[in-house]
């Protein structure tokens, strides 16, 4: 049976400007999994994070981390959590060495060069070890909040829009990084807005939006619901109506006349396709071009939204 | 209680004066050795003896306590505010540190940076001046409170700051004025009995008599009266600190 690692319960957090950025949220986050916290901006994700972590004050409910809470127990939550923010907050003068060494300190342990050495040597920074943070491109800034991070050997990683704004390459570096680490044992929770990148990595995936947990499921389950797509068919003569024999294709005739759309589940073996454009064909239209796309994450949302509603 | 972590904090800040070696040492050492030459020399030759001391040795301590001011307040309020304005005070207020720990951290530091500069300007004093300890104990000890209390101060100053011109605004709007019609350089006997009257409501005048007091044995004020209004002025910013931190005042939502 799944052990839990993070309990919340009824966590509301509303900001004095009035703005409700938690509505009663409960989560259940379970030891060894990676978790990914998806929502658009403003959805509150990173104010969940933050409040586990410490950084924001919750207005009512509970947190627990292994069992101890999160206000009343800080010092033994805090110390079993690292934590990498989205914003490069990183001080300009400091070797890497340094700032490494230092956050370990913060968190109330001893000084352990070859520890700060080998996670270093992991993240691909030990030859800039002496580098001062200021003169490190944008990925490397990242790679060392993710050092400081571990630095402390903790439990569970919150690592918040890990890969906003980093190029292709070093994004499936961080997808490395974050699978590497769960094999040894770390429980990691992520925010992202991009849905592939919680079906590349995380075991499960809550999905956030407007300060209400709307859904939380296993990643794979979540990307069959969430996996439609859409054909569109571009035709060379206008149509004002569509003929019968297509009636049971649920298309969508666009308002020029000239394209057709058809939804679809690409998870499924049947897509329909084929019979569809063999019927496209039968009934006398004369097809220019085919487009396909990926649903976005905006139109996700709205159906998930749509379903919670009914 | 996480040692570890006021240990980090300590060094790091220490880390800072290492790096910072002209703007922390060497500029206050020479602009206070102008002041030397100029009030000292220049202007002490043609000042009568004060008190029974030279106007060069009347001087001293309370340049020593200009700087040790300036000092702890600009060493704690900027300690404090670099990392909220970088956003990397995020990993202090995210780590299993209390507010009481931060603080140690941060005011030992700062107030350690102040004795180094302190002791400094002390030494500087004696090529310039004849200077002459009387009490070095209660001199010790005026050091190290004015060093923790405006430390203290400054670190208050650096967590209400939003901006670089907050930060800027007490120590030099305020604190500077006070500390020079605090009798840094004159006796407030020296001034017509109205100002004498108005001196005393400046908290300044307690410290730089206390520290005269300590030198030559000589003050406008009673030594315990400084003591205590030190004393009292260290309460203070205690409880605000205390205060501040717990609510997470300017620094968590």
């Amino acid at each position: 049976m799944l052990e839990t690692l993070i309990s919340i319960k009824n966590l509301s957090k509303t900001y004095n400007n009035s703005f409700e950025a938690l509505k009663s949220v409960n989560l259940e986050i379970n030891k060894g999994e990676i978790f990914a916290l998806l929502g658009p901006n403003g959805a509150g994700k990173t104010t969940m994070i933050s409040i586990i972590c410490g950084l924001v004050r919750p207005t009512s409910g509970e947190v627990k981390v292994n069992g101890s809470d999160i206000v009343s127990e800080y010092k033994i939550t805090r110390s079993q959590i690292g934590y990498v923010p989205q914003e490069l907050t990183l001080e300009q003068f400091e070797t890497v060495f340094q700032n490494v060494s230092y956050t370990r300190g913060l968190y109330g342990k001893s000084s352990n060069p070859k520890h700060i050495e080998k996670i270093l040597k992991d993240l691909s920074l030990w030859d800039k070890k002496s580098m001062r943070l200021g003169q490190l491109s944008g990925g490397m800034k990242r790679r060392v909040l993710i050092a400081k991070a571990l630095s402390h050997e903790p439990s569970v990683l919150f690592l918040d829009e890990p890969t906003a704004g980093v190029d292709v390459e070093l994004r499936q570096d961080m997808w490395r990084i974050v699978e590497k680490l769960r094999q040894s044992g770390v429980t990691i929770i992520l925010t992202t807005h991009y849905i592939e990148e919680a079906e590349a990595i995380a075991d499960r995936v809550g999905v956030i939006d407007n300060g209400e947990m709307i859904v939380v499921d296993e990643t794979s389950k979540l990307i069959s619901r969430m996996g439609q797509k859409k054909l569109t068919i571009q035709l060379q003569e206008k149509v004002m109506q569509l003929p019968e024999s297509l009636a049971k294709y649920n298309l969508e005739l666009a308002s020029d006349g000239f394209s057709l759309a058809y939804s679809y589940d690409k998870e499924s073996k049947q897509t329909g396709i084929t019979n569809l454009l063999q019927q496209v064909k039968d009934s006398g239209m004369k097809l220019s071009d085919l487009k396909t796309e990926q649903g976005t994450l905006e139109d996700i949302f709205v159906s998930l939204v749509h379903k919670e509603k009914k | 209680m996480n040692y570890y972590a006021i240990k980090a904090i300590y060094l790091h800040e220490m880390d800072r004066l290492w790096r910072t070696l002209f703007q922390s040492i060497l500029s206050p050492v020479v602009s206070t050795s102008l002041y030397f030459i100029v009030f000292g020399s220049v202007i002490g030759g043609m000042v009568p003896q004060v008190d029974g001391v030279s106007y060069g040795s009347f001087i001293v301590p309370g340049l020593l306590m200009l700087t040790l001011l300036t000092q702890s307040l600009s060493n704690s309020s900027f300690g404090i505010y670099m990392p909220k304005f970088s956003g990397s005070i995020y990993e202090i207020l995210a780590a299993p540190i209390s507010s009481f720990e931060i603080v140690i951290g941060f005011v030992g530091a700062s107030a350690t940076k102040s004795l180094i500069v302190g002791s400094i300007i002390l030494i500087t004093a004696t090529f310039f001046a004849e200077v002459r300890i009387d009490h070095p104990f209660v001199m010790v000890f005026l050091l190290v409170l004015t060093c923790l209390t405006f430390s203290l101060f400054g670190f208050l100053i650096g967590i209400l700051s939003e901006n670089f011109e907050q930060l800027q605004v007490i120590p030099l709007i305020v604190v500077t004025p006070l500390v020079f019609l605090g009798g840094s350089l004159y006796s407030i006997e020296m001034l017509p009995e109205f100002w004498q009257q108005v001196s005393y409501f400046n908290p300044v005048v307690y410290l730089i008599n206390g520290m005269r007091w300590a030198f030559y044995g000589v003050s406008d004020i009673n030594i315990w009266t400084s003591v205590f209004t030190m004393l009292g002025f260290l309460l203070i910013c205690i409880v605000s600190t205390i205060f501040i931190l717990t609510k997470g005042y300017r620094i968590k939502s």
